[in-house]
Formats: structure tokens, sequence, C-alpha cells
């Protein structure tokens, strides 16, 4: 089996912190990490390495020259082969255009079964590129996978769980295809001591640009991003109100007096 | 145009011409021809017996943006049942539609849901697009997006809204790569700009940190996913009616096997009580000061008291105290109820994102500095197993 991950490297956004006189985001110092989402795409394919022999995974991931730390350790995980798919060319893409540099990026890869995402990166919520991806390689896809049933290799096809609202469904689909993970799906593995060395000193991150995809740079990036941002902002605090003070049981029949005045309850 | 005959294989057998849904392919001496008028759908590929069509269509930039008119909603169904975010997005998509000097429309997918049809014409719908075919009964990412998109190709409207449920989500970015368009995830505002009428479409990002305005200037249509329980439900006008457009027969849709790749052996729903955090009047959620899962007993005892629903952050999901579905938040559900209790939740970023626009916020918190307390309307420091008791005993003594 060949399995791609598609993964990405994230700031903590537990970590972020505003900036209370610009009102902006202060990014130093915030640490960066694997995308949770995708470090379980990774866990799953690493599994399915673990029961078929001779599985070979490949994370790929777009970004800056500093995202091979994360790449290394996914192969620190357990992942064959790394590569970073980056250029100037390929800054300031929304989702429609980076899901079109990763598809080039699995094309080049040739030959996969399976390719694993993460449902979504914690920068952006969006849970648009795995299905994008899905969508401009034509393949089918299944996102929300909470739980892989049975991959049969003979009939090359995967039964998954797909998680919904309240519940979920059953899927049946063939290979190859791309499915999107969420957390409930498994735990993700530590790295182990032995890789870690090996990550370090000689595992072979790939590095490709537009011209090794042959992209033209204007299929990539900002220039073939159809939706811009006209401007962000911090949201407005909606404002301290009363804070009430007296003995627990005044508290209490305040809270529930100022209610009933206002018809709430 | 980006559809191509190749000649060499083409036997004239007509069957393109026949299901073009835009007769836009000719018999001439025995070969396809493509004519101008062609949309670059692709229907045609996939029905040639020879494979001799071949379709580069990948891109609908620099489209003339005139030709898009009107606000199309995904009237999203699941078991013959329309999901409540369908009827904000109607009520939202009216407001844009008066904006910009358009109508609003339904896009309807499932097998023998007639009956919805009717609700949506009730609900403010001026047209439904309806797909009505056995194969659309249950949602799949192929059947709808295949639908759906040809439906967009032909009529052609500016702005295409979809709730941001697990089916929205799943749908959205296909249909945008499909045509050739961007699509913004989970908005949270929505609205025209006044010079050029324009969506503007803003959401949050950086879990909650940071908002953008995002717009979609050159590519049509304009696509949002919307979190569900942010906009305003539209009223309904018991027998109002409107233009119905029968999609399988405007469109000849058809599946044949293995165009819907997805198949749906089984649908579960949780055995957990289906929690509606969404509509829930009011809410009383619990999160890391409780301390552990036997807390919830009590929120739970309030919540009863008040006819309320059990909310939870984070943390004390992710402690394993209470199921996900109870989960308020960015990762969890958004909810503006008439009143939120919040027992023991500190106030991270991503759990204000999702509750911060209830009527009334009411914190009770052992630490006076927690952030949830910047967001309260009544904030009261101390020890929630002393003051939710006295609240359930307040609340009694009112009933006496």
């Amino acid at each position: 089996m060949k399995i791609v991950v598609c993964a990405k490297q994230v700031p903590d956004t537990n970590e972020v912190k505003i900036d209370p006189v610009k009102g902006t985001l202060i990014r130093d110092g915030v640490p960066s990490i694997l995308n949770p989402d995708d470090a379980n795409a990774l866990e799953a394919a690493l599994k399915i390495k673990d029961d078929y022999a001779g599985t070979d995974v490949t994370v790929v991931s777009m970004g800056p020259p500093q995202a091979t730390i994360m790449l290394k350790e996914c192969i620190a995980m357990g992942a064959d082969n790394a590569v970073l798919l980056s250029s100037r060319a390929f800054g300031g893409a929304d989702t429609c255009a980076t899901s079109t540099t990763i598809a080039a990026g699995i094309k080049k890869v040739g030959d996969v079964d399976i390719i694993f995402a993460g449902r979504q990166a914690i920068d952006g919520d969006t849970a648009q590129v795995g299905p994008q991806v899905a969508q401009r390689l034509g393949l089918p896809f299944v996102t929300y996978v909470q739980n892989v049933r049975e991959l049969n290799e003979k009939e090359r096809k995967v039964v998954v769980e797909r998680q919904l609202e309240d519940g979920f469904e059953v899927i049946e689909v063939g290979l190859p295809c791309v499915l999107t993970a969420v957390k409930e799906l498994n735990t993700p593995r530590y790295m182990q001591v032995g890789r870690i060395l090996y990550a370090c000193d000689e595992a072979d991150i790939k590095v490709w640009n537009e011209q090794d995809l042959t992209l033209d740079p204007a299929d990539c990036g900002l220039n073939a991003s159809p939706t811009k941002v006209m401007r962000s902002f911090t949201p407005p605090p909606k404002g301290k109100g009363e804070m009430l003070t007296g003995t627990v049981t005044e508290m209490a029949n305040s809270v529930v007096g100022k209610l009933h005045e206002k018809h709430l309850i | 145009m980006a559809v191509k005959i190749i000649n060499e294989k083409c036997i004239g057998c007509s069957i393109c011409e026949k299901n073009c849904p835009f007769g836009a392919i000719k018999i001439e001496n025995k070969l396809a021809v493509v004519l101008d008028n062609c949309t670059g759908c692709g229907v045609c590929v996939k029905d040639c017996p020879k494979n001799a069509i071949e379709n580069n269509a990948t891109s609908m930039s620099n489209v003339d943006i005139t030709l898009y008119h009107g606000v199309w909603v995904f009237a999203e169904q699941r078991q013959g049942k329309l999901m409540p975010v369908a009827i904000e997005l109607l009520g939202e998509g009216k407001r844009l539609a008066d904006e910009i000097g358009t109508e609003v429309c339904a896009i309807l997918c499932g097998d023998n849901v007639d009956g919805l049809v009717d609700e949506l014409f009730e609900y403010g719908a001026d047209k439904v697009y309806y797909a009505n075919m056995p194969e659309l009964s249950t949602y799949t990412a192929d059947g709808y997006t295949d639908a759906i998109y040809r439906a967009i190709l032909k009529y052609k409207p500016e702005i295409v809204l979809l709730g941001a449920t697990h089916i929205g989500r799943d749908l959205g970015p296909s249909l945008a790569v499909k045509c050739g368009t961007g699509l913004t995830a989970d908005c949270t505002k929505l609205d025209v700009d006044p010079e050029d009428k324009k969506l503007m479409q803003t959401r949050p990002a950086f879990g909650g940190n940071l908002m953008a305005t995002i717009v979609c200037p050159g590519h049509r249509p304009q696509m949002s996913t919307v979190r569900p329980g942010v906009m305003a439900k539209a009223e309904r006008t018991s027998g109002k009616k409107g233009q119905l457009i029968d999609l399988k027969a405007e469109l000849k849709l058809k599946f044949k096997a293995g165009d819907i790749r997805q198949k749906v052996l089984d649908i579960v729903k949780s055995t957990a009580e289906i929690v509606n955090l969404t509509d829930a009047e009011i809410i009383v959620s619990g999160g890391n000061g409780l301390g552990n899962a036997e807390g919830f007993k009590l929120i739970k005892q309030l919540a009863d008291k008040l006819g309320g629903t059990v909310g939870a952050s984070r943390a004390a999901v992710d402690a394993g105290w209470i199921d996900h579905s109870h989960q308020v938040g960015q990762t969890g559900t958004t909810v503006k109820p008439k009143i939120y209790f919040a027992c023991g939740i500190s106030g991270a970023i991503q759990h204000l994102a999702g509750m911060q626009s209830s009527d009334y916020i009411i914190a009770i918190n052992k630490n006076e500095n927690a952030p949830i307390f910047e967001v309260t309307d009544y904030g009261i420091v101390g020890d929630l197993y002393k003051v939710i008791p006295a609240i359930i005993e307040a609340l009694d003594a009112q009933a006496a």
C-alpha cells in the first residue's frame, strides 16, 4: 500500500495572544505544532502500515522552509518519507489554490492508494482542503472519518464511519480515495527515540517548488485564490456586566430576582 | 470551449447529443461537434461509450459576473426533515437578496420530499430548485455535488449559502472546486457591499482570536458555509407559494452505477439523548471547575429546574465527564439562548466565541479574574457547589 498524509504546521492557537494596544495577534514566541487532526491522519496511516507489511507512508505539506521540523516529527512518529511543497509562489494561497498545489504534489508522489488528511487545521478551521484535493485528483472522498472499520486490499475498498452531529454514517468507498480524520479516530503515537535520531540526522526531506510540480505560477498562491481577505480585526468584547456581592444566598436571590424582573424566568 | 471531441474515437452514436442538458452538441457528418453554448459541465464525458470526449474545464475564472443573479440556499434535509440551519439561511438569504435587489431560492435534493417544497416557499423561498431522485434520498458527496453543480452552471446564482454542518462542510468545498470559485467557511456574519453589491463574508479564525472579512471579487458564485445557530430564522407565512423548478427534468439528471462512489451502508443515530443546544432558550453549562463528572448532576438539576439544556466547555468534554454533543464553543456548538449559565468555566476564547451572543450571561467562578467575567451580565464569585443549590432554592421560593 502507498499512503499519503497531508499535514500542516500551525501556530498553537491556545497560545495565541492579542496585543491589547494594537488589537493584533501576537505570533512571536507562539510555538508551531503539527496540526492536531493531521496527527490523527498520520496515526491512521501508520496503523495500516503496522498491519500491512511493505506499506509506504509519505507526508506531504505545503508551507515555509521551517515546516521541515514538523515533517521530521512525522518521520520520528514512523512516516517513511516527507515532502515539503515550498516556494514564494505558493504564498497567500486560499484553500482553492492550496488544494491545487497539494494535489500536484500528491500526483508527483504517484500511485497512491489512500490519502489521509486532518479534517481541518486549527489556524483556519475551514475543513476545505481535504475534499478539494480529492476533487482536483478526481478521487472520491469521505470527511469526518471517526473509524476505519475495514480495509479490503483485494477488493480495493474501505468501510469507514463518518461522524455526524447526532450519530454517524457507515460508508463504503473504493480505493484510491481521500479520507479526512477527526480526533475520535485514534490516539496519535509518540515519536520513537531511534526515529528521532534518524529524522534529525539522516532523513531526507524533499522540497518541491512549482517547477518540480510543473505548475504555472499563475495557478498558485495569491494569484490563483478566488477569495481575498478584505480586512481582519479582533472581535469586540461584550463588556463586563455587574458583579454581584453579598453572601451566597443574597447573590442567588439577587440573580433570580433580576431574571424574574426581566420576565426571563 | 474546454470540452473536446476526439474525432478518431467518435463513432457518431449521438448519445452525447441526446443527453446534453444545454443542447450544445450536434452530430455533423457522423461526428459530434461542440457548439458555442457549451458550459463545460462534462455530462457528455461520462456518457460517451467510446471515451471520445475530454473535458479540461477546471476553472470558471474570468467569468462574466454580471450573468449571475439570485441568492441560493442549500435546503439541507435529513430523513425528510429540514435542518434548522436551512431556515436560518432562508432568513439571511432573503435579507441579502433584498439588499441586492434579487430573489432568494432554495435548492433541495431528496427522494419524494415534496412536503418540504411547500415548507420552503412558506419560509420565503421565491423559487425552489428540486432534484427529486431516489439516488439523492441520503446525502452523498458525489450525488449532491453533481446535481447542484449542474444546477449552478445552468441557472448561475450569484451567491450560494450552505449550513456549516458536517454535510455542508463536505459538500461546499467539493462544489466550490467544481465551479472554480472560492468558498468562505463557517461565516458568522454576511453583508452586502452597498457600492458594488459584493458579498462580504465575516468569519472567525485562529480559534476565534481573530475575525476576517473575506470577499470573492472575480469568481461566481460567491459561496459561504454559515455556522448553525448564528442567523435568525425566517418567518413562516402559511400558504405562500413560489415557482418550482424540476431539476431532474430540466437538467436530465441521471446516475449510473459507479457515478456515486460513496456507498452509505447505514446511518446510526447516537444512542445518547439528542442534545439540542442550538434551539435552547436556557443553557446551563459546566466546565473544569466542576472537578468531576458527578458535578454535571448538579448542573442538570439547575437546568431541569429552569427547563433548560445542559452544556459544557471543551475542558469538561475532554476530561470525559460528558458527551461531545453538549460542547459549546468554537469546536462545539454556537449558541445564543436567552440565558446562559457558565458554571466553573474560566472562559477560553474558543468557548466565548460560541456563546457570547447569548442575551444574558451569568457566570459562577471561584476566580474573580476569570476571563468569563469579561462577557457576563451578572457575575458571582464563589464555590459553584454552594451557589447553585442556593439558586435552586431561590427559584423554588420564587415559584412558591
